[in-house]
């Protein structure tokens, strides 16, 4: 495999590596990049996850974007996802309109809830994934317009929402990372705010800085995220995404 | 029964509920003969696509429950994006699981389910008839979903006896047997009426999951769920579902549409669909 990994192709890496040691879970990805990001956190570290074609079957194996799974493994329909959320069974990254320091997100509708400036899909299930089970978040533009200081219409749970509403809603409830087209987050800081954990092969702190709409928490040595081993390159490029859908999600 | 009659059975203001999910296996002939009827100030209840956009489209709609309004395809639904952004549009957005708990309390005709689902949330803001519920048994607090009763349910499914026994043929069943269930009177489109013995003839008993004792009355409707997905039956017609959101993003356009489409009966509209220039991938 010859070629520098490009941003689209670091940033899969960074979306599958928030699947690390999840096991025998769902992995749900939301979007071409954490699509790419599952198939191959299982076809390389972590081979006990549960993938599904999208529709309503498990499959085994590594298929590419836009094709079925060869072999189908169980069957599960919409309801079944729903036992399984509830069972605390999945780790979805979903893709947030707004998101803000302490992990709240919005799927719903920007502006006014009674009167959006701008509807979007619905709640959709982030209520329910985020007290249930590990939710983490793919931003494939990063800037401060959904970086904010505080969303319209919370669907996902941020920490400090799930704090306040009791030990009920936070028992289940972790948000493992964020991930953007300029870098990796976390929330392991004491009061859970949002850090800033790998920054993009050629971008800079304050790219960041300047694309976010609040302060993030920065360790004075900020790593840079990892390149792509050249397997994972491989999956990428001849298996996954044989095509190239993940260039017209993140560009560069 | 034909959709017409389904139609004569239903009153302005009722709480009607919509199988299917998104763009998939939707009673898509069922909700164009509503729109071609002077039904208004319905509630609606669904996993919204299509069917909730040409319903607001047409102005019979007051209330909207829902967990998400999408054509999958195309994320966005537009009639749904302006109904919203008009603010004329009462709504009750939930969790996409607790719409489920919903229509599963009243099918099993218990006021309320507790869920995880919602807390933190702003579903409890933008709702403020919902209430937690203390654990009787230890220290948890829960939301108490309501139950979601129906007037009326209508579902789309691929096979179905002339008695209600019905028959789903793709990956999912969706919700439909709550629907069903959780409504005084369910009404059952479907690709092909067969006899009985057929329905298991051609596929696993697994596939009845929608019985006679749930179901008011039974339409036949080919092709009944365009131009949404009925798999195996047919796909999602998206060259379709592409025109029906160009032109509703146009009033002139949406004018042209609904005459051609939606205001002559369900044949005409059948007709129109199959007397489209080919427009697919490689046609001249």
């Amino acid at each position: 495999m010859t070629g520098e990994a490009t941003r689209a192709e670091i940033c899969a890496v960074a979306c599958a590596e928030a699947w690390r040691n999840d096991g025998e879970i769902l992995a749900s990805p939301i979007g071409s990049i954490p699509t790419i990001g599952a198939r191959l956190a299982r076809a390389t570290f972590e081979p006990d996850l549960l993938l599904t074609d999208g529709e309503a079957m498990l499959g085994q194996g590594t298929w590419a974007l836009g094709a079925r799974p060869e072999v189908i493994e169980g069957w599960l329909p919409y309801r079944t996802i729903f036992d399984l959320i509830a069972a605390g069974r999945r780790h979805v990254m979903m893709s947030p309109s707004q998101i803000d320091r302490y992990g709240n997100a919005n799927i719903s509708a920007i502006g006014d809830f009674r009167r959006p400036t701008v509807a979007l899909l619905g709640v959709r299930g982030a209520p329910g994934n985020t007290v249930n089970h590990p939710t983490s978040y793919w931003v494939p533009r990063h800037s401060a317009r959904t970086f904010v200081p505080s969303v319209d219409m919370v669907s996902g749970v941020g920490y400090d929402r799930a704090a306040r509403a009791g030990p009920t809603a936070a028992r289940y409830h972790h948000l493992r990372r964020v991930v953007s087209n300029l870098g990796v987050f976390d929330f392991e800081t004491a009061d859970h705010r949002m850090r800033l954990v790998s920054v993009h092969p050629g971008v800079t702190v304050a790219d960041i800085a300047a694309a976010t709409g609040f302060d993030l928490v920065s360790p004075e040595e900020v790593a840079q995220t990892r390149q792509p081993t050249a397997e994972e390159l491989e999956l990428i490029r001849t298996v996954i995404d044989p095509e190239g859908a993940r260039s017209a999600e993140v560009g560069g | 029964m034909t959709a017409d009659e389904v139609v004569a059975e239903l009153h302005s203001g009722m709480t009607i509920g919509i199988g299917g999910w998104g763009s998939r296996r939707k009673p898509m002939s069922l909700v164009r003969a509503i729109v071609r009827s002077d039904l208004a100030d319905l509630t609606i209840v669904s996993y919204g696509g299509p069917d909730v956009g040409l319903l607001l489209a047409a102005d019979k709609v007051s209330r909207l429950v829902y967990g998400f309004v999408s054509l999958d395809s195309i994320a966005l639904e537009p009639h749904f994006r302006a109904a919203r952004q008009s603010g004329a549009l009462e709504v009750a957005e939930y969790d996409e699981g607790m719409l489920q708990w919903g229509l599963y309390a009243a099918a099993c005709r218990l006021p309320f389910l507790p869920t995880r689902a919602g807390l933190g949330s702003d579903v409890l803001r933008v709702n403020p008839q919902l209430r937690t519920v203390a654990s009787p048994y230890d220290d948890e607090e829960l939301v108490a979903v309501p139950a979601l009763h129906l007037d009326a349910a209508l579902v789309h499914l691929n096979r179905a006896d002339p008695y209600g026994n019905a028959q789903f043929l793709g990956p999912d069943l969706y919700f439909d047997d709550l629907f069903c269930m959780a409504a005084r009177r369910a009404y059952v489109s479907c690709e092909k009426v067969v006899v009985t013995a057929e329905l298991t003839a051609a596929a696993p008993v697994q596939t009845l999951r929608i019985q006679r004792w749930m179901v008011a009355g039974v339409v036949e409707a080919p092709h009944g769920a365009h131009f949404t997905s009925c798999d195996p039956d047919y796909g999602r017609d998206e060259e379709f579902q592409r025109e029906y959101v160009r032109a509703a993003g146009d009033p002139a356009a949406w004018a042209e549409f609904r005459a051609r489409y939606l205001d002559s009966g369900e044949a005409e509209y059948q007709a129109a669909v199959s007397s489209r220039p080919a427009t697919g991938p490689g046609a001249g």
